[in-house]
């Protein structure tokens, strides 16, 4: 009853009806002028609801802070964080357990299963935490999606890389999240357990309008985004729609001379 | 939530059977106190109730003092009342007896037979249902006696023997003519030894006079009830007599027995005490090494949204499961360790109790009360400090960096110095023992929370002892690492040593000042004195003093007679001195005011301190009442100064006719100027043959008796001692398994550049080792303190020397080493057995 949310579906005081959205948001390292480091300097960006977005940027550039400052895993220092209709910047620890709890979904590099559970269990632990009961249809059309119809039962330590990765993009998506949030999803695997993973990704933004924000630095996997956007040093620098990996390869280069001057 | 939480319990068994094993040793010693008790008081109940069937109502003579024990001999009932009670219409059958405690048998090495139980002297009524002669028969003289055969077992008596027995009177002989036993073939009932004689033998030794008794057991004519029969006799006899119905007998006899059993619940309940406290630090530390461990879990169910309390909850109920089996696990061993106990103790000597197992409510309440309490406790702060990990750490690589100590120091600080001033307090003459423990729990709290920041320093130089090779050096860099972690591994051996070390100081100051007392105090050269171990004093044959004082080489005697009194209406004791002069000299009492040398009849003298604080002084009157005769007003001729070795109330020899045992307990004696001290301890010696329950020695050796009665406290402590370092050696097993399986990276890093097993071994040995002895140095400084605290506050009270244990504490720092090489043997034993490729892909 006390939620500090509004319904998502609804525009954002400014009128905006992005999945979520960046304004002006600053993240500063330090207190005093020698130690000053901006990690984040200015970023404004939105993520558009049923997109697939890719962020990139070479190492130091700010990439992983920006989708932490996003989810409201980290705090910012100046500017505002929108999910939907909720500012999440302004957000009490009750209010982000409540964001995490029903607007958000994480998919991690190192998987991130509880080794004691089975991959079903693991699959239900965010409605389980939550107290919700699984919406029966949607579990079906997820785990079909995902493809692991005949491990449901076994432990995570029988499954390959690629499968506990898609376990984990199961239990990200059985939440129904508004932002699905992806931190190098394939950073641990092999490139076809990867092309796989990004695979599953892709198709649940297109036949389920999922939203996704992804951080990599493989142009390879940004290539299976609707868009990329490129960070450096903490600033927006560009952006590319309906993204090939060589021109994202390309974009990098420059970046990466751009970053060292 | 729950469901992951229980999976990820039992994924872990093996740690958290070691952290729960601590709880599962106080709730059984808990458990065992109660079951054992209960069943045991059930067990006599019964035997009582079977002993007392024929019994309707029960007369007894009020005591003349209140709270002095079983002084039995001052409350007769004489004969012109049993002839009263006999003719009380309702009384179909009147029996008298006598009934004492205090009939010593001595055995044929000539020494008394120890006894934990009342040795009572009785006059024989012949056989009934209970009573039964095995061998013999009953006395038919004054000189002829029967025992029970738990006494003719123990002491290898047959029918024919000459037999000694110490009473109210000096050491008597008799012919052994029977022995006997009771219904069920027991030996004893209950551990009690019984020897009868004729009626006028036994009134005579065991009350000191003719024609008295000590009990009337009344049966009732037919449709004549108990309380009516109690009734009647109320009022046939004055309000001097305690008339019981058969229930209140038994009521009252079985709560003699709690009585008697409440010392063996306060060693147990002492034992549960020290475990389940050093058993919290040990859960606090699992608890904590568990959330660190799983920082990347817990901040995986924050990420998925789980709030705080959830965390909380989590961690709370991994306690509550491990907390319930603890308990049940603790109350199945209390229950089976209660019940071998009490069958041990109620088939002592023969008694062949038939043991009841009782397992009351409160047992059980109370097991899971303490079980489950204890371990939710120790959890709370790990559950706390789990839920406070961010989510964010899902994402990133562990390693929150270690808070700084300032927070913890500063709680510790408070904690002891708040701890500190409540034992202060408690140590007051208007503190209480509550106010103590309190204190000293506070100050082992504080001391463990200020353990993290001294641990640094002290550990690297500790550390720096094993630091000649490369293994020794980084076991003493990994024990520095987390200073959290090895002071609260270290608190675990902390109290216990501190606790033994904070005794031996007190007992250590406490010989001292004995020793300096009597060493520089006393002017006699030998003291004959005894050990107390029944109702009544040791006392030695007063014709013996007259042969003293006469012996050759001997100077001057002086001798006390002693028993409680009820003096100035104060519940206290009472000594009469054979010779107030010599005494004086002997003792080395100095006047204060009046005259302490010549004590007349109704004359008494008293400390400085006792006359200060009973507002006394030379020429007041005070009542006094002892155990026999009325009460008498006695005149306070003197004061003498207060000193170390002797205090309380004085009279003269006339005063040793009303106390229960009318024999002196206690000479001091001059040797002559040139006389060899040694021929006159012989002399005395042989003089003192039939009284075995005194002898005589030199200064030295009475010193030793004395402080010898500290020995049993100390042996009491040490088995504490030995039950804390367990779960504390528990503790530090606990924390290197665990840190072996965090750096199992590091190790298979390690190993995979170079260092040898055995290396691997003792870098572990050297961690384990450098955290004991932390614990034990700790332990010992801690300890000191408290004991000189103890000390300097009861200095007032005799306690005028300090003195430090050192030969204990060296011994506890050599046995810290061997408790850290016992700890590091298995942790060890995995981390060289690491498999060094799967160590380093491990994550």
């Amino acid at each position: 009853m006390t939620t500090p949310m509004t319904d998502s579906s609804t525009a954002d005081a400014t009128g905006s009806t992005a999945a979520a959205r960046a304004v002006d948001v600053w993240k500063v390292y330090g207190t005093t002028e020698d130690t000053r480091v901006n990690a984040l300097a200015g970023v404004s960006a939105e993520f558009e609801r049923g997109k697939f977005t890719a962020i990139m940027g070479p190492s130091g550039s700010g990439k992983s802070t920006l989708m932490h400052c996003l989810a409201g895993l980290d705090s910012i220092s100046r500017g505002e964080v929108w999910i939907g209709g909720t500012r999440v910047d302004t957000l009490g620890d009750k209010g982000l357990t409540l964001l995490r709890r029903e607007k958000v979904g994480f998919i991690f590099q190192q998987f991130n299963l509880l080794p004691t559970l089975t991959a079903e269990e693991n699959i239900l632990l965010p409605l389980n935490i939550g107290k919700r009961k699984p919406d029966p249809e949607w579990m079906a059309t997820v785990i079909k999606t995902v493809g692991l119809g005949d491990r449901l039962k076994h432990r995570p330590t029988q499954l390959s890389g690629g499968q506990q990765q898609r376990v984990a993009c199961a239990r990200a998506l059985v939440s129904k999240p508004d932002v699905v949030f992806a931190d190098e999803p394939t950073g641990n695997l092999d490139s076809r357990s990867g092309a796989e993973v990004l695979q599953f990704l892709q198709n649940s933004v297109r036949d389920f309008g999922q939203t996704i924000v992804m951080v990599t630095h493989d142009p390879n996997a940004a290539s299976y985004a609707d868009r990329v956007v490129f960070l450096a040093d903490g600033q927006i620098v560009d952006e590319i729609f309906e993204p090939t990996s060589d021109r994202v390869l390309e974009k990098m280069k420059t970046l990466d001379t751009f970053g060292a001057a | 939530m729950f469901r992951a939480t229980l999976k990820s319990l039992l994924s872990r068994k093996l740690r958290l059977t070691l952290s729960a094993f601590a709880v599962v040793l106080g709730v059984m010693f808990v458990a065992g106190s109660i079951v054992m008790t209960s069943s045991m008081a059930k067990s006599f109940d019964a035997m009582f109730q079977g002993i007392n069937k024929n019994i309707d109502v029960q007369v007894t003579a009020k005591p003349k003092l209140e709270n002095s024990g079983s002084d039995t001999a001052s409350a007769l009932i004489p004969a012109s009342e049993i002839a009263k009670i006999e003719s009380a219409p309702g009384v179909a059958k009147a029996t008298a007896n006598v009934f004492a405690d205090g009939a010593r048998v001595i055995g044929k090495d000539g020494k008394v037979a120890p006894s934990f139980a009342p040795r009572f002297g009785s006059n024989w009524t012949g056989e009934d249902d209970l009573i039964q002669l095995r061998e013999g028969r009953g006395p038919n003289a004054p000189n002829e006696v029967v025992v029970d055969a738990s006494i003719a077992k123990a002491l290898n008596f047959k029918v024919g023997d000459t037999i000694g027995i110490l009473t109210l009177q000096p050491k008597k002989e008799f012919t052994l003519v029977g022995i006997f036993g009771y219904s069920g073939d027991r030996d004893t009932l209950g551990g009690s030894q019984v020897v009868a004689w004729q009626l006028p033998v036994a009134q005579e030794l065991m009350l000191g006079q003719k024609d008295v008794y000590t009990d009337v057991q009344l049966q009732a004519d037919d449709g004549v009830s108990q309380t009516e029969l109690k009734k009647t006799i109320e009022g046939v006899l004055g309000s001097g007599y305690t008339v019981q119905t058969r229930d209140e007998v038994n009521e009252a006899n079985s709560q003699d027995i709690q009585q008697a059993l409440s010392f063996v619940n306060y060693i147990f309940l002492g034992f549960a005490g020290v475990a389940l406290f050093v058993g919290i630090f040990l859960i606090l530390n699992t608890f904590s090494m568990l959330v660190a461990q799983r920082t990347r879990e817990l901040a995986l169910y924050r990420a998925m949204g789980a709030a705080r309390g959830q965390v909380i909850r989590s961690v709370l109920f991994e306690a509550l499961v491990i907390g319930v089996i603890a308990s049940v696990v603790g109350l199945l061993f209390g229950i089976g360790i209660g019940f071998a106990l009490g069958s041990v103790f109620s088939n002592f000597g023969g008694a062949n109790i038939d043991l009841q197992l009782t397992v009351p409510l409160s047992a059980i309440i109370a097991s899971f009360v303490v079980g489950i309490g204890v371990t939710l406790v120790a959890a709370l702060f790990p559950a706390v400090r789990a839920s406070r990990i961010p989510p964010i750490a899902a994402m990133r690589d562990a390693a929150t960096p270690d808070k700084p100590l300032t927070k913890i120091t500063s709680i510790g600080g408070a904690i002891f110095i708040v701890g500190g001033a409540l034992m202060a307090w408690g140590l007051t003459e208007n503190g209480s023992l509550w106010a103590l423990l309190g204190g000293v729990l506070l100050v082992f709290i504080g001391v463990a929370l200020l353990t993290p920041i001294v641990s640094r320093p002290i550990v690297s130089v500790i550390g720096r002892i094993f630091a000649w090779s490369v293994p020794g050096q980084l076991g003493r860099r990994n024990s520095a690492r987390n200073p959290r972690r090895t002071a609260i591994t270290a608190a675990a051996l902390m109290v216990s040593i501190a606790l033994v070390t904070g005794v031996s100081t007190i007992v250590a100051s406490a010989s001292k000042s004995i020793s300096s007392a009597v060493g520089d105090q006393l002017n006699a050269e030998l003291i004959v004195s005894g050990q107390q171990t029944g109702p009544q004093p040791p006392t030695f044959d007063v014709a013996t003093l007259d042969k003293m004082e006469q012996a050759e080489g001997v100077d001057k005697v002086a001798a006390f007679y002693v028993g409680p009194a009820q003096i100035n209406n104060k519940q206290s004791y009472l000594a009469a001195a054979s010779d107030p002069a010599a005494t004086r000299e002997l003792i080395g009492l100095k006047v204060k005011s009046g005259e302490i040398d010549r004590i007349g009849p109704n004359q008494i003298v008293v400390d400085e301190d006792t006359a200060k604080d009973q507002r006394l002084s030379v020429g007041d009157q005070v009542p006094v009442q002892q155990v026999k005769g009325g009460a008498e007003n006695y005149e306070i001729v003197g004061v003498y100064e207060q000193n170390d070795a002797f205090s309380g109330f004085m009279a003269g020899e006339d005063a040793a006719k009303n106390f229960q045992v009318a024999q002196p307990a206690q000479a001091f004696v001059k040797v002559e100027d040139g006389a060899s001290v040694k021929d006159v301890e012989a002399e005395i010696k042989t003089l003192l043959a039939d009284s075995p329950e005194v002898n005589v020695q030199d200064q030295s050796a009475f010193i030793d008796q004395i402080t010898g009665q500290f020995d049993t406290i100390l042996t009491f402590v040490q088995i504490l001692l030995a039950l804390a370092i367990l779960i504390a050696i528990l503790g530090i097993v606990n924390t290197l398994a665990l840190s072996v399986i965090e750096r199992t990276r590091e190790l298979g890093l390690l190993r995979a550049i170079g260092l040898r097993r055995s290396q691997t071994t003792r870098m572990i040995t050297v961690e384990s080792v450098v955290i004991s002895v932390f614990g034990a140095l700790l332990g010992i400084v801690v300890g000191v303190g408290l004991g000189a605290a103890v000390v300097q506050a009861l200095k007032s009270q005799g306690l005028s020397e300090f003195a430090l244990p050192w030969g204990q504490m060296g011994t506890y720092l050599v046995l810290s080493v061997f408790v850290g090489v016992i700890a590091a043997l298995l942790p060890a034993l995995r981390a060289a057995r690491l498999n060094v490729l799967a160590a380093i892909s491990y994550e």
